[in-house]
């Protein structure tokens, strides 16, 4: 219960940090990708302000042994740069551009952001049970294999 | 001054802070695609604290509403169309390139791990890209 209540409590965190920050105005977004236009760098201030924060504390947070209340850290072996990663950061910058949300932004707007973000969600969530069906159906031999990482 | 440089990096922190507390506490990383892509195969056990983070952000969007509503800015996307072909392919980029703006950009980055540097820039180029062919080749009003 702890856990679920922390859980909670970052994500307001983080909801905050985007609504101050600027990131729940898909125009500052847009904005920052505009580099021929009107420039608007908030989000690199943004970018900058989590990288720097969360570099330092991540360190200070992973001298401990364990989690406060989960029994182990993330393993993040790194894994090497493949095709699925280009090919779906790539996808993912066209849509983010295209409309000037992310995940974080959207569900953060999820009661108040109006229509426009209720359906990008939708479609969203849709997006990632594209993904699921089609690792699924490559998986069962269902479709035709490319050899990938 | 205050709006393109102290308030981002003070939001920025926040951000920080809170994907630090989520380490600290949780043990997981914050991505905000892998947290809800988790919630569609949901696993026993696995289920509150996804939730519960998703439910802190909308709740969040909600506080911003009352205290500091002009930061929710009005949609600039170009129509239904452009809405729906923008989510399916953040929804599914997200879960093909393992990340996000959050998981990839932030948290990746500052553990210094090279995919996630190349997937944020792979996608801040295409971003670039497409707003550059929305409002520069093609004029819209994006």
């Amino acid at each position: 219960m702890k856990a679920v209540l922390m859980a909670g409590l970052a994500g307001l965190l983080f909801a905050l940090g985007l609504g101050i920050g600027g990131m729940t105005d898909p125009a500052k977004v847009v904005g920052f990708l505009d580099v021929a236009g009107d420039w608007d760098p908030s989000l690199a201030f943004v970018m900058a302000g989590a990288l720097g924060t969360h570099a330092l504390l991540r360190r200070l947070i992973l001298r401990r042994k364990q989690p406060v209340l989960a029994p182990t850290f993330p393993s993040l072996k790194q894994a090497r740069v493949d095709g699925r990663l280009v090919g779906g950061a790539a996808l993912f910058g066209i849509g983010w551009g295209l409309a000037g949300y992310c995940p974080g932004p959207a569900l953060t707007l999820l009661v108040t952001g109006g229509p426009t973000v209720l359906l990008f969600i939708a479609s969203m969530l849709a997006g990632m049970g594209a993904f699921r069906w089609w690792e699924s159906a490559r998986a069962s031999g269902a479709l035709p294999h490319a050899r990938s990482g | 001054m205050m709006n393109t440089f102290l308030l981002p990096l003070l939001g920025g922190a926040l951000i920080g802070v809170s994907a630090s507390l989520l380490l600290l506490f949780n043990g997981r990383v914050a991505g905000v695609s892998g947290i809800t892509g988790g919630l569609l195969t949901p696993a026993a056990g696995d289920v509150g604290w996804r939730a519960a983070f998703l439910g802190g952000l909308a709740l969040g969007g909600v506080l911003l509403g009352v205290f500091l509503p002009r930061s929710l800015g009005a949609p600039v996307v170009p129509g239904v169309g452009a809405t729906l072909l923008a989510g399916l392919l953040v929804g599914f980029g997200s879960r093909l390139g393992g990340g996000c703006t959050s998981g990839h950009g932030i948290c990746g980055v500052a553990r210094g791990a090279t995919r996630s540097v190349v997937a944020t820039a792979t996608f801040v180029a295409t971003g670039v890209l497409t707003v550059f062919v929305i409002r520069h080749l093609l004029g819209g009003a994006s």
